[in-house]
């Protein structure tokens, strides 16, 4: 039995190659099981619920759905456009995602959550992706202080209510 | 060893295949291992995730009306039970040491030595000899049984139990059939033999109903109080554990302790002086017209009152009760643990640190923790300096009224008059030094109270001289300018107009033969 195993796999070496190949098949398959048990897929894709697949933003979730906004998905405020900026959106997708497991699986984050500043900036760009030609005249930085106006500061609950 | 004559031929060192052979598959397996073993840890986390959210309550112990130990409570609940317990938690700034032969390690700084005026107010009274700052809910009985308020020659009463034990257990040793009959025994009991029943402080069981963990009221004190209070709202029989929201609830339950009270009659049954309302003046309304004083001042002999920990009725005055945002939003804040949320026990202040204030302000609150901090401490400083001063003026109205009294020529109707005014600048000083939030929980409304503490201080120094200032009420109406003569208008002007015939100011002369004031506040 085991002389034919050996002669079949051509020697010791190539048995050992063939054990080596068995497990990281092993580690392959415990991956991808985990990564299917977690409903990883969902976060290819860009349905809301993805986002409280880890319940942390059940609040905004609830809120969303039940907001203004509802019929805009998150990414289209927090992500750059996919279609136009296809790197950035990645790139944006790899940030969130990876700090977002980290931070999840560590436990290491706050009970109210809240927006870096370049994403907060980012949700403000999308904001005037639907509403700037409405805004256009009230969106320039101001004559004196030269300070960007941010929609978030007043509007900062249409989104979802914290 | 190699000398120099005798030159050692260079060898190359021989290659250690058999090691080298084994090094990469050694590694590649500890690093496959490690892998797998990561990812398998990945998994049962998020497994464990999965389960929290789907299940959060595994119940282990049956809980019945006598589970007084919260322990067995913890078995059921134990994210709540270990919040619980760390109520004993003290950061080592707040330590101080006891002194010798207390059994503590460690207890709160005192009140009285921070701030003596303290002393001076309470003189003739228990509270002059040992005041401390507060600590957890899990030292209540604790220390109670130690404050030098209840050793001899001080007598208390059993009522102080209500509030500085788990009160169901103490009725249950004493009547378990019986329990309205069981209060009354406990109140009336000396404090000794009361605290022999409690076994301990602030539990489950005072706030839970053992069966559905629904919020309840324990204490008849409060079952009372507030139907008094509901029936000037115009709410007629009002029953907590029948006719609250569970919003109301969440302030209820610590509204049977933080709160101002008193002990009525020889029964000493625990009373909340509601039913006017709940503010200091409708307290001090109370109290006078029932005829009630706590104490005789023994530097005045004014018949005082002493004001508790009112901090519900002061948080019922600001914008967070308005805003129906309980004491449990800001005290107890639900805290992330994996993924389901808990009721934090640790019954704290919310600025105990940056992750508290997120949990408790930023539920509502779009600001950073520091702006958050900052805010508080502005009330709070605030508050100190206001509250510092009237608590100068209180103070020197006791020895103004103390001097007077000791020079015994003074017209006893202003002694009496200044009294009065002493009774309610000391009543309204204690009521927001007791209270525990520094100023914050109703800011304007503690101002306010300060302004009236600064005012009837020195109403009362004026009543001792035999003064009495008018109260305006409406400025419009009866309130009349005092001017200033024109200036001649013909004056040369080198040389200076002449000032104004000025109002004699009346010293302080004792004369026990000048006329007695009229009003009294």
């Amino acid at each position: 039995m085991v002389s034919k195993l050996l002669a079949l796999a051509g020697g010791m070496r190539g048995f050992l190659v063939l054990i080596g190949a068995g497990l990281v098949g092993v580690t392959v398959g415990i991956m991808g099981f985990t990564f299917g048990y977690a409903n990883g897929f969902a976060y290819f894709a860009d349905d809301p619920a993805t986002c409280k697949q880890c319940h942390s933003m059940n609040k905004q979730y609830d809120a969303w759905a039940k907001g203004s906004h509802k019929t805009v998905a998150c990414q289209e405020c927090h992500s750059p456009e996919k279609h136009s900026q296809p790197v950035q959106w990645l790139l944006s997708e790899a940030d969130n995602g990876f700090w977002h497991s980290l931070k999840f699986t560590t436990g290491a984050y706050p009970t109210n959550i809240k927006i870096r500043d370049h994403n907060k900036e980012l949700v403000r760009e999308n904001c005037l992706n639907c509403h700037g030609n409405l805004v256009s005249q009230i969106e320039q930085p101001s004559l004196h202080s030269n300070a960007q106006i941010d929609c978030l500061r007043c509007h900062n609950e249409v989104g979802h209510k914290r | 060893m190699s000398t120099a004559e005798e030159p050692q031929p260079v060898v190359e060192p021989k290659p250690d295949h058999s090691r080298r052979r084994w090094l990469l598959p050694a590694a590649f397996f500890v690093i496959g291992a490690l892998i797998t073993g990561g990812i398998v840890a990945l998994l049962m986390n998020i497994a464990q995730r999965k389960a929290e959210s789907t299940q959060p309550f595994f119940q282990v112990v049956q809980l019945t009306e006598t589970s007084f130990d919260p322990a067995e409570w913890g078995k059921n609940f134990p994210a709540q039970y270990e919040s619980w317990a760390k109520t004993a938690e003290m950061p080592a700034s707040e330590q101080a040491t006891p002194p010798a032969g207390d059994p503590r390690a460690f207890m709160a700084k005192s009140k009285l030595a921070a701030d003596p005026r303290l002393v001076t107010m309470w003189q003739g009274y228990a509270f002059a000899v040992e005041y401390n700052e507060p600590r957890g809910h899990a030292y209540m009985l604790l220390d109670q049984q130690l404050v030098k308020r209840v050793q001899p020659p001080f007598k208390q009463p059993g009522s102080c139990l209500n509030c500085h034990a788990s009160v169901p257990e103490v009725l249950n040793a004493i009547d378990p059939k019986d329990p309205a009959g069981a209060w009354a025994t406990m109140n009336k009991m000396p404090y000794a033999d009361a605290a022999k029943l409690a076994k301990h402080p602030v539990t489950c069981i005072d706030c839970h109903d053992p069966a559905t963990m629904k919020l309840r009221i324990t204490r008849p004190a409060f079952v009372e109080g507030i139907k008094a209070y509901k029936a000037t709202q115009g709410i007629a029989n009002f029953d907590p554990n029948k006719d609250a929201t569970n919003n109301e609830m969440r302030a209820f339950v610590c509204a049977q302790c933080h709160v101002e009270y008193y002990f009525k009659g020889d029964a000493k049954t625990l009373v909340f002086p509601w039913k006017n309302g709940l503010t200091a003046n409708n307290a001090l309304d109370y109290y006078d017209s029932i005829g009630f004083s706590d104490f005789t001042q023994s530097l005045t002999g004014a018949k005082v009152l002493k004001a508790q920990h009112p901090d519900y009725e002061t948080w019922a005055q600001g914008i967070h009760a308005k805003n129906g945002v309980t004491c449990a939003d800001c005290h107890m804040p639900y805290t992330r643990q994996g993924a389901v949320k808990v009721s934090d026990h640790q019954v704290r202040s919310p600025m105990a640190d940056e992750a508290q204030i997120n949990k408790s302000c930023l539920t509502c609150h779009h600001q950073t923790e520091a702006e958050m901090k900052g805010r508080v401490e502005t009330i709070q400083s605030t508050w100190k300096e206001s509250s510092s001063k009237s608590f100068d003026a209180l103070d020197q109205l006791i020895r103004d009224i103390a001097a007077a009294k000791a020079a015994g020529n003074v017209n006893p109707d202003w002694i009496a008059a200044a009294q009065q005014w002493q009774r309610k600048a000391q009543f309204f000083q204690d009521y927001t030094v007791s209270e525990n939030s520094r100023g914050f929980h109703a800011p304007q409304y503690a101002l306010s109270i300060v302004a009236d503490v600064t005012d009837a201080a020195r109403r009362g120094q004026l009543a001792l001289r035999g003064i009495t200032e008018p109260v305006t009420k409406d400025p419009a109406k009866d309130y009349t300018p005092m001017k200033a003569t024109p200036a001649p208008t013909t004056a040369a002007p080198a040389t200076p107009a002449p000032a104004a015939t000025p109002t004699p100011i009346v010293n302080p002369v004792y004369s026990p033969a000048a006329p007695a004031p009229t009003a009294t506040p």
